[in-house]
């Protein structure tokens, strides 16, 4: 375990940033926090790093508790939003910096920059001064210097923020790379669920200074601990369902009602791909409209009316889409094949009913 | 890609069009003529011959009465204790002016706006008030006078005072230099260098003061010309003791007052040479800086 949480609070002031955050990054992990801005995230990201003191709980790097140590001792590669470069001192002196500081021999630091630039591709830019560099290369730079002290831990701070669509998709990319030849234990923030999904081993999921979930990519996407999770992740239709007479429902779809008693209500949720249409009317047990067609390059997406006006979004391959021969205003019917019961914010589920459900095809079809 | 595909004609047409679009706005050219001879006019008859008229008069009797005029004791006195004022106000002001611009660029806390509004206070006081101040306060029959006078320390009148009065009247230049260059370097800089190990101190000496550099030596170039140059505040406080209490300014009006064009002159000019040498360092600095920004803006494009 490289670095553990335990019960992490921040306030400021009357404003809870952090509330009880509780997690562990594995040694040579690339983990992401990911939210919406305002999540807390950075602060997490911050207390790790000592630039923010926690109000409450515990931070554990290697088994030592470095609650008490400060920025300096902490021996983490801190990447800012800005970058952060120093604007009077050239590539070379940017990275040798932390060097410098810790008093390494000349030679010592010659070699070290010399590897780092060569690592990122900055040999030639080794003179220049941070305004006469492009954003990727900035990057680059503040990465090079954060890593040159050798940290134990590297910490980013939405790495791809500054910089354009374009080179985003490279960066990913690259740092990927550089995490997989450096092995360093690796944890940065970001609120573009993309980003999280293609870089990281794990993500863990914030929102209003609450940890909503924390897994794999795949875990997060295609079991959401939670309606927040569900929709930040991915798209999602969420319904509401009003339980009565021992079936769930909400206009005309009715689903099984999980245990819960008449009165109460049931919120589902279902990715648009598990929603299976078909030109045939008597195909399936939903009738609905198709209103609109959105080409997403191989996939398409169609949004749905049913004939109480209730909207819901599918997803299909372009030649299903023509093999069934839709077209907008077209009349369809429609299967929801799986779905996951989910749990409000902050609410937990019982382990039996917070999986992921799949339609008998005998209780769909030919009604 | 555009511009290696844009044919001639598309450069003419984009030629006459700024041509004619210059033609809009552009004024005639009797009345730009005639702007500018206003304003040489104006710079010539107000600015640049006082300014010629006081290195002509105090060079009216030769040289050698000139260099005399200011080696003369009591002008020699007066010259030293400017300096000294000088040497003293400024790197006082230095550390409180980076202290309180420090304060309000990187810190949030209450009474804030007080502060940089308290800054600016003395721009808007007249100095005179401002030396009548500390003769409220400091004087025989100010709210300190008796205890200081038990004490047997002299502030009106003496020294003391003089530098008071200064450090009152200088307090802006190099706080006001320094908030604005250090609010846009923010803090993050000062940061990145702790992560990387840094003391405070080594990140105040290799990461803040250089960001600030050119901001501080500008504050402090102003500081030290109106440092040496100020004369209602110091009148009020010093006294105009020959020989004691007199500043350049004050020697220079003592010695007018007396007939003495010349020697008053002599020493007027060392205040002009120190505006020149002001106006030429500012002049340098802004060009350096000006250049700094264009380097930055050429690599950026």
């Amino acid at each position: 375990m490289s670095i553990e949480l335990k019960n992490v609070s921040k306030r400021f002031g009357n404003v809870a940033a952090v509330s009880a955050v509780s997690f562990s990054v594995n040694e040579g992990e690339l983990l992401a926090l990911l939210g919406p801005s305002g999540g807390g995230k950075t602060t997490v990201l911050r207390m790790i790093a000592g630039l923010e003191m926690p109000t409450e709980g515990d931070i554990h790097v290697r088994g030592q508790r470095v609650n008490d140590l400060s920025v300096q001792q902490r021996n983490i590669g801190f990447v800012f939003q800005n970058y952060a470069l120093f604007k009077n001192m050239n590539v070379f002196k940017n990275i040798a910096f932390g060097l410098k500081i810790k008093k390494w021999r000349r030679a010592d630091i010659k070699a070290r920059v010399a590897e780092l630039l060569e690592l990122f591709g900055l040999q030639e830019l080794e003179k220049r001064y941070p305004h006469q560099l492009s954003g990727g290369q900035r990057q680059r730079v503040a990465i090079a210097r954060a890593l040159a002290p050798k940290p134990g831990v590297l910490l980013l701070d939405e790495p791809f923020g500054a910089v354009d669509a374009k080179i985003r998709q490279e960066l990913r990319e690259w740092l990927v790379t550089l995490h997989h030849e450096l092995n360093v234990t690796t944890i940065f923030v970001t609120h573009d669920q993309e980003e999280a999904m293609e870089v990281a081993h794990r993500i863990v999921i914030f929102s209003r200074g609450n940890l909503e979930q924390i897994g794999t990519p795949r875990e997060v996407y295609e079991q959401p601990a939670n309606e927040f999770v569900a929709r930040f992740i991915g798209v999602m239709n969420v319904l509401e369902l009003d339980v009565c007479k021992g079936v769930a429902r909400l206009n005309e779809l009715e689903f099984p009602p999980h245990g819960l008693p008449d009165g109460q209500r049931l919120r589902i949720g279902f990715r648009p791909y598990s929603v299976q249409i078909s030109s045939d009317l008597k195909a399936y047990r939903y009738r609905a409209i198709l209103r609109h067609t959105y080409f997403l390059g191989i996939m398409l997406r169609v949004e749905l009316e049913l004939p109480s006006g209730l909207l819901i979004r599918a997803r299909m391959t372009k030649e299903e889409y023509a093999f069934q021969g839709l077209d907008d205003g077209k009349e369809v019917s429609f299967q929801i094949r799986q779905y996951r019961v989910l749990a409000h914010e902050g609410e937990r589920l019982a382990p039996e009913v917070a999986v992921t459900h799949d339609v008998p095809v005998a209780l769909g079809e030919g009604i | 890609m555009a511009g290696a595909l844009s044919t001639d004609t598309d450069t003419i047409r984009r030629r006459t069009s700024r041509a004619q679009s210059q033609r809009g706005t552009e004024e005639p050219p009797l009345i730009k003529w005639a702007l500018i001879a206003i304003a040489l006019a104006f710079s010539l008859v107000f600015l640049l011959l006082p300014l010629v008229n006081v290195f002509a008069q105090a060079f009216s009797k030769g040289l050698h009465v000139y260099w005399n005029s200011l080696i003369e004791p009591d002008s020699w006195a007066a010259i030293r204790l400017t300096l000294i004022v000088a040497a003293i106000t400024v790197p006082l002001n230095v550390l409180f002016g980076a202290a309180a611009a420090w304060a309000i660029a990187k810190f949030e806390f209450r009474g804030k706006s007080l502060l940089t509004t308290l800054i600016d206070l003395p721009f808007s006081v007249s100095p005179v008030v401002a030396g009548l101040m500390f003769v409220l306060l400091f004087g025989r029959q100010g709210y300190f006078g008796q205890w200081l006078d038990a004490q047997s320390i002299k502030i009106i009148f003496a020294v003391p005072g003089i530098v008071l009065a200064t450090i009152f009247v200088t307090f802006p230049f190099v706080a006001r230099e320094l908030i604005p260059v250090m609010q846009a370097s923010g803090s993050e800089q000062e940061q990145a260098a702790l992560t990387l190990g840094a003391s405070g101190w080594q990140t105040f000496w290799h990461v803040t003061l250089p960001s600030v550099k050119w901001g501080l030596i500008y504050g402090v170039i102003l500081c030290n010309a109106r440092a040496m140059g100020e004369f209602g505040a110091v009148y009020v406080v010093s006294g105009h003791i020959i020989g004691q209490t007199d500043t350049m300014p004050l020697r220079v009006e003592q010695l007018y007052t007396e007939y003495q064009g010349a020697a008053a002159f002599a020493i007027a000019s060392l205040l002009a040479l120190l505006a020149l040498l002001t106006l030429g360092l500012k002049t340098v600095l802004e060009w350096k800086q000006a250049r700094a920004y264009a380097l930055a803006q050429r690599a950026v494009e």
